[in-house]
């Protein structure tokens, strides 16, 4: 559990990044951070490891406070995963991954062994122990990272935007990799994004940043899409713009037991599956036929409106 | 040609090698004199480079004292330092000295400087000391400039050191000096020869160094890659929260 009480951070410039930040973030469970550029969510995220102090406030993990100890043994029991890998050119992969674990004084052979396991773990290929960083792909290169952040065997996780400098394919592939790592593994993740579909993938808690680090809101992703706190929260995860709010479309003619949903702005969404033209959870006998008829007259509506 | 054959005569005649004035004596004098000042130069211009690099602080200060460094007339401050002490090796050590850091330190600090900051942040973040990011990311990272500094300091202490044959002492300078003095061109010539191939051999063997001191994956410039597709980062916040140092 890692604890934020009232925590403010000014830097040196006059900046105010995080005002008056207060949350508990759950043992064993994902927190997504997600707000927009210069919102303060990094900085959050970077007090949780000492990387920078705040200006008043204070941060438990566990009941203790963080700022008891040493801030490099702190930064050792923590693992940091961030954007373009952070992995150092000069080492192979497998010593980036026993990075740490050597630093903690463990036998190099079994550094290794474990390291090797690791990339196991996060889905890498063995051959590419022995390769240096920048004979990899961004895609590897995080997943690299993600194993030397597994390495000390950490409860909590940090995660500064891992995925934001991978195409959508491989972004895609590696957040899958995260959940399923997530669900074997059960460590306390914090993560830091502003792709909100990536929160609500992601995320047991969402909390959603203004400007300061001011939550806008916190809750699981269904509550904040079914409920929205605000029109900050609603603009931020699209609500406003029909975006969240899904139809079938009638104009698409229906091939096989599946229907096109469009958006509220119209953009085609996904397809649904409607085996013999009714969708699950409708009452028998409601066809898709009438209940596309119903809403898109709804939109044509609201777009006479 | 012929004084250019005269003085190879001279060179590869076995009567000029062995000897107090011969040339293998002069070699190991040239080379004493060039290994002293170099190791006193490296003990202070990389720690101080390093320490610029590492920190950032006093960069200004560094490059103007060092450019200041480098526009002196080395045989003007020799004869300047001989005033006060008197004939010796001290005062042509202090002015190779004085010759050899202002490269050392720049290799340094700028060897440090071009190490990506995000290589850093993420070493700090996962639990490096300074000192190991010192030790274990900045240097090896910095290794190229940091020996380019070297092979270019060395270079100009060899050739420098040929003064010492103007302030009374050997080394292949002398060669020169005894040459000029006595219009014995072949013999200045012969002497010039032996600097420069000694400069060009002692640079041979530094650049083998150097190939086994720079860490495989820096020697392959396989560095650049990451560096470049590396996003703009929120560098102020490892900047002006620097870690506390847990040396």
């Amino acid at each position: 559990m890692i604890e934020f009480h009232s925590v403010t951070k000014r830097f040196p410039d006059g900046t105010l990044a995080v005002e008056d930040f207060s949350l508990v973030l759950p043992s064993r469970k994902t927190t997504v951070f997600v707000g927009s550029s210069g919102c303060g969510k990094t900085t959050l995220l970077r007090m949780i490891n000492r990387m920078i102090d705040p200006t008043s406030g204070s941060i438990a993990i566990d009941g203790v406070d963080i700022a008891s100890g040493s801030a490099v043994a702190l930064r050792r029991s923590i693992g940091y995963v961030m954007q373009n890998s952070g992995l150092l050119p000069h080492r192979r992969v497998i010593d980036n991954v026993a990075t740490v674990p050597l630093l903690k004084g463990v036998k190099k052979a079994d550094a290794h062994a474990q390291a090797m396991e690791l990339l196991d773990t996060v889905g890498l290929d063995r051959v590419l122990a022995y390769r240096y960083p920048s004979q990899l792909s961004g895609g590897q290169q995080q997943r690299v990272g993600v194993a030397r952040g597994l390495a000390v065997n950490p409860n909590i996780l940090l995660m500064d935007e891992p995925f934001g400098a991978v195409d959508p394919i491989v972004r895609d592939d590696l957040q899958q990799e995260l959940l399923r790592l997530q669900h074997d593994l059960d460590k306390t993740v914090v993560f830091v994004t502003h792709d909100i579909d990536e929160a609500f993938l992601l995320g047991d808690q969402v909390v959603i940043l203004e400007k300061g680090a001011q939550i806008a809101q916190v809750g699981t992703p269904k509550e904040i899409l079914a409920n929205p706190a605000s029109d900050f929260v609603a603009s931020f995860i699209g609500a406003d713009r029909g975006k969240r709010r899904l139809a079938v479309d009638s104009s698409v003619a229906r091939s096989g037991d599946d229907v096109v949903l469009v958006d509220g702005a119209g953009y085609v969404a996904g397809v649904i599956e409607a085996p013999g033209g009714v969708l699950p959870g409708a009452g028998a006998g409601v066809n898709t036929d009438s209940l596309a008829r119903s809403v898109s007259n709804k939109t044509d509506q609201a777009g006479d409106a | 040609m012929n004084l250019f054959l005269d003085a190879l005569n001279f060179l590869f005649d076995p009567a000029n090698l062995a000897g107090s004035n011969g040339i293998l004596s002069r070699l190991v004098d040239h080379l004493w004199y060039t290994g002293l000042s170099m190791a006193v130069a490296v003990v202070i211009g990389i720690p101080l480079g390093l320490l610029v690099g590492h920190t950032g602080r006093g960069r200004n200060a560094v490059v103007a004292v060092s450019s200041a460094a480098r526009a002196l007339p080395t045989l003007g401050l020799i004869f300047l330092i001989i005033l006060y002490t008197g004939l010796g090796v001290g005062p042509l050590i202090v002015v190779l000295v004085i010759l050899a850091v202002p490269p050392l330190l720049a290799g340094a600090y700028s060897g440090l400087e071009a190490v990506n900051r995000q290589t850093i942040d993420a070493a700090r973040a996962i639990g490096m000391t300074e000192w190991q990011i010192l030790l274990k990311v900045e240097m090896p990272l910095a290794m190229p400039l940091i020996f380019g500094g070297i092979r270019s300091a060395t270079l100009q202490v060899i050739a420098t050191a040929t003064i010492a044959g103007y302030v009374g002492l050997t080394g292949l300078g002398r060669f020169l000096i005894e040459g000029l003095a006595l219009r014995d061109y072949k013999l200045a010539l012969a002497g010039a020869i032996l600097v420069i191939a000694l400069a060009l051999c002692v640079d041979a063997i530094l650049a083998l160094a150097q190939r086994l001191v720079v860490p495989h994956g820096v020697a392959r410039g396989l560095t650049r890659h990451t560096d470049e597709s590396a996003a703009p980062t929120p560098r102020q916040h490892g900047r002006v929260s620097p870690a506390p140092s847990n040396p």
